[in-house]
């Protein structure tokens, strides 16, 4: 382990000292403001988080068009949906585990089942709100949106992406699922890249194993990529960030490359990412998947990078984890 | 008002010949409701039946989707379908659902059925309507059981926020749900002192007395700063002799028998 252990925690360093930090809820309050000043039909609505979902930011440019609705999140969709029926472009925000927990019914049978204009951009999702705890740390929101027919659920990467997806979304008509985070995360997405959504993004595709990931696991991702070359193994990095509809090409390309593939997602292992693409995979392209995630487990206290340690969501891991499955 | 209590006995026949060829759905709060939707169908509502999505019609939301059965009969009657449409209610491939979808019938405005949404998302209406200075208004129809949900309480305190008085809600208050009486199950009233302590402009009317109905319609119109709340004091399964109070009829479709002797009795109706 000496030689390795010492290659690996220098890369890791390198890697860190070379990344911008920003956090994705910050590149949603702007890309608000943007699109807003051009948009005349765009409205938001938040539950009393305006401050910390960063929809404050519009608020203050555009009081007219926005409607806090109070500590409300049932009346915060129900509300969107009534200003979607009349034409406006509302985006609906707040903590992901109220928004997709506390109203999933209201966003399952108004939002859904009438196929309405809204879109649902939720902030501190996962584990990484860290001291707040397990009552605020969403771990199921990609699984609960995931399984609404007509749904679309988005997890963007870093900030870069997220302002991308916002602007996508100002020309998209219907029921929008999007994964925000609180903490700062590295900025990763090339500055060339272009979102496209049910567009998933592969950095390279890896000969022995390719790791989809979302969100910030796709920034880990990278890093154990780096690292598992000094292995001698090739590993591959895609971004699935249109985590549905999901994009299946780019996904049985990398599959079909390799002998292995692991999924990567700061959310419960049931339902979410790593469920979408194992059932994909067993249908179409039966293969060994390792699925990396939080294992049916609540979150709890602490700081987010001790969290994401705790629950085995680091660079480390899914190298530890690859090794170990290629071994066999 | 001959005219409407016409319109009121011919929703009911539908009502009652739609379910019986059904053979389930909910009788007794679609039968509660029908001098209500009479009223803002043929009387109070600008609306154009060839022409569903008029930028400036008035909206209505059945919130108590289960009386779907009184909002299909409105719009055949009002001319948005074919009347012959109604015996395919609850059929495979029939735009008429159990309750109400707005992907598959036009005039309906948005799907309900899972109680307690209607009024947030006619806040939704009102607010976006008022963005764009339309003089349109928002009607929204709601059972009183339906008021224990706690979302209802959430959207009470947005639209009396947002000085929503172009948002004009109603209370078919039959006293009855599906376990029994209201009282029984859990207490509603005083209906009208809640309403009011929600900063509502509540008028509180016998649901069946047409000329209550629009008067109270009427009135709404009048009130600035704040969203109007009809109470209607109204019966379940009202104008089939047998059906009323019945809290059983709450979801039972009538046998043929009692089809017959129901079209009967309201012959002499109104």
């Amino acid at each position: 382990m000496g030689k390795a252990g010492k290659t690996k925690s220098s890369i890791k360093k390198q890697l860190s000292a070379e990344k911008k930090l920003a956090a994705t809820r910050n590149a949603y309050g702007e890309a608000l403001l943007e699109i807003g000043k051009n948009k005349k039909d765009v409205v938001v609505l938040d539950a009393d988080l305006s401050g910390s979902t960063k929809t404050g930011k519009f608020a203050k440019a555009f009081p007219d068009r926005f409607y806090n609705v109070g500590v409300s999140e049932q009346d915060l969709i129900g509300t969107a949906s009534g200003l979607a029926l009349t034409g406006k472009w509302p985006f609906a925000s707040t903590f992901a585990v109220f928004e997709t927990g506390r109203a999933w019914e209201q966003i399952r049978q108004t939002v859904c089942y009438s196929h309405l204009n809204v879109k649902l951009v939720a902030t501190h999702s996962g584990i990484t709100v860290g001291e707040d705890g397990a009552s605020h740390q969403s771990i199921e929101d990609v699984a609960l949106m995931r399984v609404l027919p007509h749904m679309v659920v988005v997890v963007p990467a870093d900030a870069h992406e997220t302002r991308q997806v916002i602007h996508t979304l100002s020309d998209y008509s219907g029921p929008v699922y999007v994964r925000l985070g609180r903490a700062n995360v590295p900025i990763i997405m090339p500055d060339t890249y272009v979102f496209k959504l049910g567009r998933a993004f592969p950095f390279h595709i890896g000969k022995d194993v390719n790791i989809i990931a979302m969100g910030i696991m796709v920034s880990m991702a990278l890093e154990a990529a780096g690292i598992l070359k000094r292995y001698g193994i090739d590993a591959g990095v895609v971004n699935m960030s249109t985590v549905k509809p999901l994009d299946t090409k780019t996904l049985l390309r990398a599959a079909k490359a390799c002998r292995l593939i692991v999924t990567a997602e700061e959310h419960s292992i049931i339902g979410g990412l790593g469920s979408a693409v194992t059932e994909y995979l067993s249908e179409t392209c039966p293969m060994h998947v390792k699925r990396i995630g939080i294992r049916d487990n609540f979150g709890c206290s602490g700081t987010p990078d001790g969290l994401l340690n705790l629950h085995g969501l680091t660079a480390q891991h899914i190298v530890k984890t690859i090794r170990k499955s290629l071994r066999h | 008002m001959v005219f409407l209590k016409t319109k009121a006995r011919e929703i009911r026949i539908e009502i009652l010949k739609m379910l019986t060829e059904a053979g389930s759905g909910h009788t007794g709060g679609s039968l509660s409701a029908a001098d209500i939707v009479a009223a803002l169908y043929f009387y109070k509502m600008r609306h154009k039946p060839q022409e569903p999505k008029w930028r400036e019609r008035d909206r209505f939301i059945l919130s108590k989707g289960h009386a779907a059965p009184v909002l299909y009969a409105a719009l055949a009657i009002s001319g948005y379908f074919e009347k012959s449409m109604l015996s395919t209610l609850r059929k495979i491939g029939s735009p008429l659902q159990g309750h109400p979808c707005s992907r598959k019938l036009p005039g309906v405005e948005i799907s309900t059925g899972s109680l307690g949404q209607g009024l947030s998302i006619a806040n939704g209406i009102a607010m976006g309507l008022k963005l764009d200075t339309i003089p349109s208004r928002v009607y929204c129809l709601m059972g009183d059981g339906e008021i224990q949900e706690g979302q209802i309480w959430e959207a009470a305190m947005t639209a009396s926020h947002y000085r929503l008085d172009n948002l004009c809600a109603i209370i078919d208050n039959n006293g009855l749900q599906i376990d029994g009486y209201c009282s029984d199950v859990m207490a509603v009233e005083p209906i009208v002192e809640k309403w009011e302590a929600f900063g509502w402009y509540v008028i509180d009317i016998d649901g069946h007395n047409m000329e209550a109905i629009i008067g109270a319609f009427d009135e709404a119109v009048s009130v600035k700063g704040k969203p109007t709340m009809v109470v209607a004091r109204t019966v379940k399964g009202k104008g089939v002799s047998f059906f009323e109070g019945k809290v059983e009829y709450h979801g039972l479709a009538p046998t043929q028998e009692e089809l017959t002797n129901a079209l009967k009795e309201l012959e002499h109706y109104g």
